[in-house]
C-alpha cells in the first residue's frame, strides 16, 4: 500500500505549493476562493469598464463616440461579464472561503471538482470577450439573448453560446459542491438549524443553480440549432414560438436572479448582528423565509414578459404570483431592522455597506412591486425604470453585500485590518454616486425612455447627464476600493483573530489569517 | 487517506486544467466550424485528445485512490450525494425539451391554428393552418415527411432499455452477495444491450433520414425529435461506456460487496436515462 501512505504523509506536513502552479492545481477552499474573489474583481473592473462606456454615449443626446452596434454589444456583455462573472465568481468565492469554515469542515466536499468550477471561468470569459474581434463583433441582441434578434448576429454567436454552457458547468459543478459539503462536512453538533445563515442561503442558492442552469443550458442549446442545424423551436413558421425561448429563459432567468441575491442575504445576516451586538432576530424565520423565496422563485417568471400577449389568466397568475414574493422579503427586511433595534451599533465600513444595503434594496424591491402590477407593466416594460429597479436590486443590493462582506473578512482572510478611515470615503462616496447615477433612471424610464439605445430625445437630457455624472463617479469609487483592497492585502494594522468585538461563528474563532488547512479535526459545537 | 476522523482532500490536481484547455478548444473548435472556419475541424480534434487524455487521467488517479484504500466512509457519502444531485441537474436539461415540446403542443400550434389568443395570427398570417400534431408549422418548413411510428424500432428500443434496467440489477446482487461470474455477465449484458439500443438508434435516424424525409429541419416536430431523442441518445452513450468502464474495472477484481461507489453511479444514471426513454416513448412516439 505504497501509494496509501504516501498520500496519507502528504496530506498531513503539506503547506501551500510554491509559485504559480500552487494556484493552477490548487484543492484548498482558501486558495480557491481567493481565486473566484480576484477573478471577480477583474471581471468587475472589465464590466464596469463597458459601463463607462454606455453612460459616455448617454451623457448627451445624439450619437457621439460609439456606433449603435457597439453600444448594444456593451449593454449585452456587460450584462453577461456581470451577471456570470461578476456577482456569481464573486459569491462562490465567499462561499469557498466561508462555508468549510462555517460548519467546521476541513475543505470543500470534493477539492478537485472545486478546482475545476474555478477554472473554467477564465476560459469561458476568454472565450465571451473574444467575439469582440469577431466578424459581426461581440453578441449586441441583450442579455436575455432573444430569437430572431440573437440569431442575426455574426460570427461571435456559437462563441457564446458555449461561453454560457462553459460558465453553466462551471455553476453546476460549484453548486454540487456547495450541497455535499454542507449535507456531508458538518463537524458533529452543527446541526442545520445551527448553521450561519450565510451557509443557509448558499445551500438554498446552490439548488436554485442546479436546477436551472442545465435549464439556459438547454435553452442555448436550440438557440444554437435553430441558427446552425435548421430547427424551428423558435420559429413559428415552422411551427415553434419565438415566445417559447423567453418562457424558457425565464424560467432560468428568474432563480437566477435570486442566485444573485440569496447569498447577500446572508452575508447581512451575519453581520448585522454583528455590529448590533444582538444575535440575529428570527432566526428561523430568515430560513423558512428564504426557502419561501426560493420555492415562488420557480412560478414567476412570466412577469418579465407581460406585453408578449400572454393569455389573462398567465398575466393574472404572474402577477399575484410575484406581489407573493413581497411577503417572505418584507419577514427578511423586518427581521434586520429588528436585529438592529436596540443593538448597541456601530458604523464600521462593512456594517455601513449592510445598512446600504437594507435601504436600497428594499427601494429595489417597491420597485420591483410596481413592475409586478401587469397593467402598470405595460408601461414601464423595456423602459429605463426596468434598468434603475434592476441596478437597485443588483448594485446597491448583491454588490453592496459583497462589498460588504469583503471588508467583513478581509482581516480574517489577510490578518491585516483595511483602512478604517478609506473603507468609510469608498462607502460614501459610492453610496452618494450610485443613487445619483441609478435614481434619475426611475424618472426616465416613468417618461417613456426606453433602454438600450444610444440616443434620446432631448427631454431626457438633463437627467442621463446627472446618472453618466454618478456613473462616472461610481466607477472611480470602485477603482478606489481596489487600492484599498490591494492595501490591505500588502499590510496594515495586525488583525485580532476575533477582529470584530461583537462577531460570533467558527471564523473567529481561528487565526487572522487562518491556517491552510482548517478544522482538519472538527472543532466542538456549543 | 482518510480516517474515520479525517476527510480525503488531495493536495494537488493537474487534470481540471487539462479539462478546461480541452473543453475550450474542443467548443471553440466546433464554434469555429459552425462559422465555416477550414482551421476548426484540427482544432476540435486537439481538444477531443486533450478531453480524452483528461478523462482517462482523471479517473485514473481517482479509481487508484479508490482501489488504495484512500476513501472511506464520508468520502463515499460525498460521491454519492454529489452523483444524485449532478442526476437530478441531467433531469432538468431535459426537462427544458420536455417543457419546450409541451408547450408546442399545448399552446403554440393550437394558437397558430386560431385557438383562443391566436385567433388574429391565424386570420391574417397563416388562415388555411391546420393546428394537428405532428406539423412541421403553417410553411411545411422541410417539405413533406411521416411521423416516426412508435411500434417498429422504437418499442423494441423500449424493451431493451427496459430488460437492461433488469440486468444491471442483477450484476448489482452478484455483486452485494459476492457472485462475480453473475456480476460480469450480467454486467456485460447491460453493456451489450446498451450498444445495441444506440445502433437500433442510429438505424432509426437512416430511416428517418432516407426514407420517411424526416430530419431535423422538418419543422418544430423533426426539431423536438431528434434533439430529444438525440440528447437522450447520448446520454446513453455516456451511460454504456461508464458501464463499460464499471465491467472492465469488474473483470479485474475491483469493488467489494461493500465498497463500489462507481458500480452504483453507473446505475443510477442508467436508471436515469431508462426512465427519460419512457418520457421519450410516451410523449415523442406514441401520444
Amino acid at each position: 500500500m505504497a501509494t496509501a501512505t504516501a498520500t496519507h504523509e502528504e496530506h498531513h506536513d503539506h503547506g501551500p505549493a510554491k509559485g504559480l502552479m500552487r494556484w493552477v492545481t490548487t484543492t484548498n477552499h482558501k486558495d480557491i476562493g481567493t481565486l473566484y474573489l480576484l477573478f471577480a474583481l477583474l471581471m468587475f473592473m472589465i464590466g464596469g469598464a463597458m459601463a463607462m462606456v454606455i453612460r459616455l454615449e448617454l451623457f448627451q443626446p445624439g450619437l457621439q463616440f460609439v456606433d449603435p452596434g457597439f453600444f448594444n454589444q456593451m449593454t449585452t456583455v456587460h450584462a453577461l461579464v456581470m451577471i456570470f462573472g461578476g456577482v456569481m465568481p464573486a459569491f462562490v468565492g465567499l462561499a469557498n472561503w466561508m462555508l468549510p469554515i462555517m460548519i467546521g469542515g476541513p475543505d470543500m466536499a470534493l477539492p478537485r471538482m472545486n478546482n475545476w468550477s474555478f477554472w473554467i471561468l477564465p476560459f469561458a470569459f476568454a472565450m465571451l470577450l473574444s467575439t469582440f474581434f469577431m466578424d459581426g463583433g461581440a453578441p449586441a441582441g441583450g442579455w436575455t439573448i432573444y430569437p430572431p434578434l440573437v440569431l442575426q448576429g455574426g460570427n461571435g454567436f456559437p462563441f457564446m453560446i458555449f461561453a454560457i454552457h462553459m460558465m453553466g458547468i462551471s455553476s453546476v459543478m460549484g453548486a454540487i459542491n456547495v450541497i455535499v459539503t454542507i449535507l456531508n462536512m458538518r463537524a458533529p453538533g452543527m446541526t442545520l438549524m445551527k448553521m450561519p445563515l450565510f451557509v443557509w442561503t448558499w445551500f438554498i442558492t446552490a439548488y436554485l443553480l442546479i436546477a436551472v442552469m442545465p435549464v439556459l443550458a438547454g435553452a442555448v442549446t436550440m438557440l444554437l440549432t435553430d441558427r446552425f442545424f435548421d430547427t424551428s423551436f423558435f420559429n413559428a413558421a415552422g411551427g415553434g414560438d419565438p415566445v417559447l425561448f423567453q418562457h424558457i429563459f425565464w424560467f432560468f432567468g428568474h432563480p437566477e436572479v435570486y442566485i444573485l441575491i440569496l447569498p447577500a442575504f446572508g452575508i447581512v445576516s451575519a453581520i448585522i448582528p454583528t455590529f448590533a451586538r444582538k444575535p440575529l432576530f428570527g432566526y428561523s424565520s430568515m430560513v423558512y423565509a428564504t426557502s419561501s423565496i426560493a420555492f415562488l422563485s420557480f412560478i414567476v417568471w412570466a412577469h418579465h414578459m407581460f406585453t408578449v400577449g400572454l393569455p389573462l389568466e398567465g398575466e393574472l397568475f404572474f402577477m399575484y404570483a410575484t406581489m407573493l414574493i413581497a411577503v417572505p422579503t418584507g419577514v427578511k427586511v423586518f427581521n434586520w431592522i429588528s436585529t438592529m433595534w436596540k443593538g448597541s451599533m456601530t458604523f464600521e465600513t462593512p456594517m455601513l455597506f449592510s445598512i446600504g444595503f437594507v435601504i436600497m434594496f428594499t427601494i429595489g424591491g417597491f420597485s420591483g412591486l410596481m413592475l409586478a402590477i401587469a397593467p402598470a407593466d405595460f408601461q414601464y416594460h423595456d423602459t429605463y425604470f426596468v434598468v434603475a429597479h434592476f441596478h437597485y436590486v443588483l448594485v446597491t443590493g448583491a454588490v453592496y453585500s459583497i462589498m460588504a462582506a469583503a471588508y467583513y473578512w478581509l482581516p480574517k482572510w489577510t490578518g491585516n485590518m483595511y483602512n478604517e478611515t478609506m473603507g468609510k470615503w469608498h462607502f460614501w462616496l459610492s453610496t452618494i454616486s450610485v443613487n445619483v447615477l441609478f435614481f434619475p433612471q426611475h424618472f426616465l424610464g416613468l417618461a417613456g425612455m426606453p433602454r438600450r439605445i444610444p440616443d434620446y430625445s432631448v427631454q431626457f437630457a438633463e437627467f442621463n447627464m446627472w446618472s453618466s455624472l454618478g456613473g462616472f463617479a461610481f466607477g472611480l469609487s470602485q477603482v478606489f476600493f481596489c487600492y484599498i483592497v490591494y492595501k490591505t492585502i500588502q499590510g496594515g494594522e495586525k488583525a485580532t483573530d476575533q477582529v470584530w468585538e461583537g462577531a460570533d461563528g467558527l471564523e473567529w474563532e481561528l487565526s487572522s489569517p487562518p491556517p491552510y488547512h482548517s478544522f482538519t479535526t472538527p472543532p466542538k459545537i456549543k | 487517506m482518510s480516517t474515520d476522523n479525517t476527510y480525503y482532500v488531495p493536495h494537488s490536481a493537474k487534470w481540471p486544467i487539462v479539462g478546461s484547455i480541452g473543453m475550450t478548444l474542443l467548443l471553440g473548435g466546433f464554434a469555429g466550424q459552425l462559422n465555416g472556419s477550414s482551421m476548426a475541424d484540427n482544432i476540435m480534434l486537439v481538444g477531443l485528445l486533450v478531453t480524452i487524455y483528461m478523462l482517462f487521467g482523471w479517473f485514473g488517479d481517482v479509481i487508484e485512490e479508490s482501489e488504495s484504500g484512500a476513501y472511506n466512509k464520508a468520502e463515499d457519502a460525498s460521491f454519492r450525494i454529489g452523483m444524485v444531485w449532478f442526476i437530478f441537474s441531467e433531469v432538468m436539461f431535459f426537462a427544458a425539451f420536455f417543457g419546450a415540446l409541451y408547450y408546442i403542443r399545448v399552446f403554440s400550434v393550437p394558437w397558430l391554428g386560431g385557438a383562443d389568443s391566436g385567433a388574429a395570427t391565424h386570420e391574417f398570417l397563416w388562415n388555411s393552418y391546420e393546428a394537428i400534431w405532428p406539423t412541421n408549422g403553417p410553411e411545411a418548413i422541410g417539405g413533406e415527411y411521416q411521423k416516426m411510428s412508435a411500434w417498429g424500432l422504437p418499442s423494441i428500443n423500449t424493451l431493451i432499455l427496459l430488460t437492461s434496467g433488469v440486468t444491471v440489477t442483477v450484476a448489482h446482487w452478484g455483486l452485494v452477495a459476492n457472485k462475480r461470474k453473475q456480476l460480469i455477465w450480467a454486467l456485460a449484458a447491460t453493456v451489450a444491450l446498451g450498444f445495441i439500443f444506440v445502433v437500433l438508434q442510429a438505424v432509426e435516424y437512416g430511416h428517418g433520414y432516407h426514407d420517411l424525409n424526416l430530419t431535423m429541419g422538418s419543422g418544430v416536430y423533426g426539431s423536438t425529435f431528434y434533439m430529444l431523442t438525440g440528447f437522450h441518445g447520448f446520454h446513453v452513450t455516456v451511460g454504456a461506456i461508464m458501464l463499460a468502464v464499471v465491467l472492465v474495472r469488474s473483470i479485474k477484481g475491483h469493488f467489494t460487496a461493500e465498497h463500489h461507489f462507481a458500480f452504483e453511479a453507473a446505475a443510477w444514471y442508467w436508471h436515469f436515462v431508462d426512465v427519460v426513454w419512457l418520457g421519450l416513448f410516451i410523449f415523442v412516439y406514441w401520444l
